[in-house]
């Protein structure tokens, strides 16, 4: 076989002591960074880019690909830990991440989220190196209306994700797609919602901004609330023997594994959408064939399980257009292909041809990055865990600065740390009050997606609405965006028939 | 003499890149001026963007032949079409460590909202290089030549969508250029980025673009698209059998400029410091290399040439966009 | 918790009021051939909200707060703690342009534990000697990321020469 020939020498590429030594380095990088609030696999990439002048230019991208890595690794430890998504891929492990931190389970969690960022990692590199080519030609046909389609079965997917109050949810929901309007309007190119004139306005809210603000300072609050200020210390404890306990426990789903790892590859192949819905459809849909959903939210394995190997899978998955068509479906696979571009290897139809020394040296890259990813990730997972049972005001102390550093680090601006205090304050408000908080940080995530994909569908049909009907991707993504919307209503008419001829 | 210290940096073990410090100005040479922190490099677009790039190919070049004696810190400040970096600037007013890496927002977006800045108060460095423009269909499409694009977009009935990257942008300018030129009327789709717009053409998605060659080249090398003229004085050099519109018979030409200014309030020697920097990165073979590979055409300007330039582009964008009713 | 829950979904109200007013800059309807204006999508969400606000408040205006859950808005034993937390982080943020992060941040950490913690001197100065040398050397050295120094930056020159 052609392709195993290409592997074997791309091996020959990754194996050379310097590029592992890379690939050590990059993926413990991108780990630190990635378990910040704040910093996540775009600032990594961004930050490091310079440092790579040091080595060949292959070694250099292998580099970066493995502090992307490493950084989608990260991003789980301060969503479990913290309860604060490092990343927007991070959102949906913090919601039985986070349980289960309180429960005292962050050592089984922190495992359960490594574990399965590796098999997500694995598997979408085998899927990587055998669809390369059909794929890529899959995400050209991939438009304006597929995107909308998209975008709103990642939504659906998640109905009902706030619970039992529909009004409050859906308030959440509205308030979060109208915060993500403010700024400019990427259509006409005109500013609106710009707040008191303030310019720190102008680039949008931020959703790390939003999610550092909610879960970071709001969380804090809410805990002093809750507990009268007096928290007991979580006595998380962690030895060699529950590492082992812990791999062992995840037997059990290796079903949500799979199911996260091929759709967040298939989804992260998709230019623009890229690993945040794939981690909320994959989570959405874990909850739906669970057979005890109830326990979503409150601290169930498989909710951690099934975003981290779907926000891992998606990450290689988008690197398929990078490298086959040129085309960067996220802000860091932008950054690597400018890295790319910079050292003189044209991404694009023709690297395949023309460089595959160099992309399957990086694709059997990507097979190490995993290894080491995973082998440091435990490694650490006991310090991570220690530095949960320092005393409660302590730990809020660290959790506050780290809010406030890791707000202002990425774009330095102190208007983005007043709208963390802002959001924190408002966001402790309204979680007293019953309205839930997690569709508003999705809201947030995914509405300048959709609002983009749907006026961008409309002009280019001159406003006919039926083009998400009739195309052939967007119409079959839509189909199932309403059996999906309509299966629970049916589900309850279904049960509510089942039950009264037995009266 | 400047005694240089250099010392390697670790991060948990990453072995960063080794960057030369000098330490101690000696009163001989207290006339040159020198960062005594890091630069802020304020970029006027987002992560990942073309804009965003180049500047930090800049820093990474920068850095690595140890032009500047202090760290280039990119900042993307690309809120508001560059609205949000023209207002820091003009906020950083007489701060010698702070430039900022420009676009041709540069003066459009004074232009189109008030947003308080002046560009003629801001320092010039130095213009590194013009980007150029084509115009590009699909290879499947089987037009090739611009008669009979013309007759296509025409039969189309001003159903015919170019793509670009938003209204009041670059490529929607090119855009009413050409509307205006051959009496036509196109859908105008904007998406996020130059990637998006070409990727958007190849998959069948729009009708035609006016990327610029880095993005579509590619494209273009696999019999994807074809690009039908370039919106250039001179043939662009990575692309030499494409005619010019000029030769075309239709004199319609646009660059974009990307450029480096600084705050305004800068004393000579600061400037002079920026200007040698950005005038020895001009000579540097790897930013040769890159340019001449993405269609860069790289005539370096610097100090009153460039000032001058600046406000003549500012005045040809001002009858630009009124004659356009952008 | 019901004067709190009637305020919320009032000041929800008056939000999404205000989104409306500003949305209304840019066009809120259908332009024809292009699909929805720029205003449209932040104008019809917020008055999405607005909806909702005002059915929480009918809602809560109308039924009986019998299965209500009793609790009350903030319980005294906390609101002590709450009260520190939420204005040492205001003052820290208030500071940070203005002292630079290597005053704000250990001056809010050694009061933080002091007031709440009740701990001796040791454990707040060894957290912020850490802090900042953890601030320098992993955002500003090794991730090159500067954080505002106020007029404190004159006192780096000499760090930024060394380790630059």
């Amino acid at each position: 076989m052609d392709m195993l020939s290409y592997l074997a020498d791309g091996f020959a590429v990754s194996l050379s002591p310097l590029n592992l030594a890379v690939v050590l380095v990059g993926v413990t990088a991108g780990l630190f960074i990635g378990a910040m609030p704040g910093l996540g696999s775009v600032n990594g990439v961004a930050i490091l880019l310079p440092m790579t002048f040091i080595v060949p230019p292959e070694s250099a991208i292998i580099f970066l690909a493995a502090v992307y890595y490493g950084a989608m690794y990260g991003g789980a430890i301060s969503s479990i830990l913290l309860g604060i998504p490092g990343a927007s891929t991070a959102v949906a492990t913090t919601f039985d991440g986070r349980p289960m931190a309180q429960k005292g389970e962050a050592g089984l969690a922190l495992i359960a989220a490594a574990v399965a960022s590796f098999v997500g990692g694995t598997i979408s590199v085998v899927l990587f190196t055998i669809l390369a080519a059909p794929l890529a030609e899959f995400a050209l046909a991939f438009g304006p209306p597929e995107e909308f389609a998209l975008v709103l079965l990642a939504f659906t997917t998640f109905v009902g994700l706030g619970g039992d109050d529909v009004v409050k949810t859906m308030m959440m929901i509205l308030f979060g797609l109208a915060l993500s309007t403010v700024g400019l309007d990427m259509i006409s190119g005109n500013p609106r919602l710009v707040f008191f004139d303030l310019p720190g306005f102008y680039s949008g809210i931020s959703f790390l901004i939003l999610a550092i603000g909610v879960y970071g300072v709001g969380e804090v609050l809410w805990t002093i609330e809750e507990t009268r200020g007096s928290p007991k210390v979580m006595n998380a404890r962690i030895g060699f023997r529950d590492l082992v306990d812990g791999v062992k426990k995840l037997g059990r789903t290796v079903r949500t594994m799979t199911m996260g790892s091929v759709l967040g590859f298939f989804v992260g192949v998709l230019p623009a959408a890229g690993a945040t819905p794939a981690a909320l459809m994959a989570y959405g849909l874990a909850r739906s064939g669970s057979k005890n959903p109830e326990n979503f939210g409150k601290g169930e394995v498989e909710g951690v399980v099934a975003p981290e190997a779907a926000n891992n899978a998606a990450s290689t998955g988008s690197l398929l257009p990078m490298l086959t068509l040129g085309i960067p479906g996220s802000p860091t696979t932008a950054l690597l292909l400018g890295g790319m571009v910079m050292w003189g290897l044209t991404p694009g139809p023709m690297l395949f041809i023309e460089q595959p020394g160099f992309v399957w040296g990086l694709i059997s890259s990507l097979y190490t990055a995993n290894v080491f990813a995973v082998i440091v990730n435990i490694a650490l997972i006991p310090l991570f865990v220690w530095a949960l049972r320092m005393p409660f005001p302590v730990l809020t102390a660290v959790v506050l600065t780290l809010c406030v550093v890791g707000g202002y680090a990425p774009n330095a601006r102190m208007h983005d740390v007043w709208m963390i205090v802002l959001f924190g304050f408002g966001a402790f408000v309204l979680r007293k009050t019953n309205y839930p908080m997690a569709p508003l940080v999705l809201a947030l995530v995914l509405g300048p997606l959709m609002e983009q994909s749907l006026r961008q569908s409309l002009i280019s049909s001159q406003g006919d609405m039926t083009t998400f009907f009739t195309r052939p991707i967007s119409g079959t993504l839509m189909a199932i965006s309403v059996i999906l919307f309509a299966l629970p209503i049916i589900k309850r008419l279904r049960s509510a028939g089942a039950l009264k001829p037995a009266q | 003499m400047t005694k240089m210290i250099s010392r390697r940096m670790a991060l948990g073990g990453v072995a960063a890149a080794a960057t030369a410090a000098s330490f101690g100005l000696r009163p001989a040479m207290a006339a040159d001026w020198r960062p005594v922190k890091p630069i802020e490099m304020v970029i006027m677009g987002g992560q990942g963007g073309g804009a965003d790039r180049l500047a930090r190919l800049f820093q990474s070049i920068i850095q690595k032949n140890d032009l500047s004696p202090m760290p280039i810190l990119p900042v993307n400040k690309g809120g508001g079409s560059g609205a949000e970096a023209l207002r820091y600037l003009k906020d950083k007013q007489g701060d010698p460590h702070v430039i900022m890496a420009t676009l041709n927002s540069y003066y459009t977006t004074p232009l189109r909202t008030d947003i308080g800045v002046d560009i003629a108060e801001f320092t010039p460095i130095a213009r590194m290089a013009q980007d150029t423009f084509a115009l590009w269909v699909r290879t499947d499409s089987g037009i090739t030549s611009l008669e009979q694009y013309v007759e296509a977009v025409r039969a189309a009935g001003g159903s015919w969508k170019m793509g670009g990257t938003g209204t009041g942008q670059e490529d929607s300018l090119l855009t009413a250029m050409l509307e205006q030129e051959f009496g036509l009327k196109y859908v105008y789709v904007p998406f996020n980025g130059g990637g998006d717009v070409a990727k958007a053409l190849v998959g069948g998605h729009i009708d035609s673009t006016v990327n610029n060659p880095s993005e579509a080249l590619s494209f273009a090398q696999a019999d994807r698209v074809t690009p039908l003229g370039a919106f250039t004085a001179e043939r662009i050099p990575a692309m030499p059998d494409v005619p010019t519109m000029r030769e075309l018979g239709h004199d319609l030409t646009y660059e974009m400029q990307r450029s480096f200014v600084a705050p305004g309030g800068l004393s000579s020697e600061q400037t002079a410091f920026y200007q040698t920097m950005m005038g020895k990165l001009a000579e540097i073979p790897e930013w040769k290399e890159y340019a001449a590979k993405n269609a860069l055409v790289t005539d370096l300007l610097m100090g009153e040439e460039l000032q001058a330039y600046f406000l003549g582009e500012r005045e040809k964008h001002a009858k630009l966009l009124a004659s356009l009713g952008a | 918790m019901r004067i709190a829950e009637l305020a919320t979904a009032l000041v929800l109200m008056g939000l999404s009021v205000w989104f409306m007013v500003l949305a209304t800059a840019l066009p809120i309807g259908w332009v024809p051939e292009a699909g929805p204006g720029g205003g449209a999508f932040p104008f019809w969400l917020s008055a999405g909200m607005f909806v909702c606000a005002a059915l929480i408040l009918w809602r809560e205006t109308r039924v009986a707060p019998r299965f209500k859950r009793v609790a009350i808005f903030i319980h005294p034993a906390a609101s002590g703690q709450m009260a520190v937390a939420a204005g040492g982080l205001v003052a820290m943020v208030a500071l940070l342009p203005l002292v630079g992060a290597y005053i704000a941040i250990p001056a809010f950490m050694i009061g933080y534990l002091k007031v709440i913690g009740k701990t001796g001197w040791v454990t707040p100065i060894l957290l912020s000697v850490g802090t900042v040398l953890f601030m320098f050397f992993f955002f500003e050295v090794s991730l090159k990321i500067l954080l505002p120094k106020g007029w404190t930056e004159p006192w780096f020159y000499p760090l930024y020469a060394m380790f630059f």
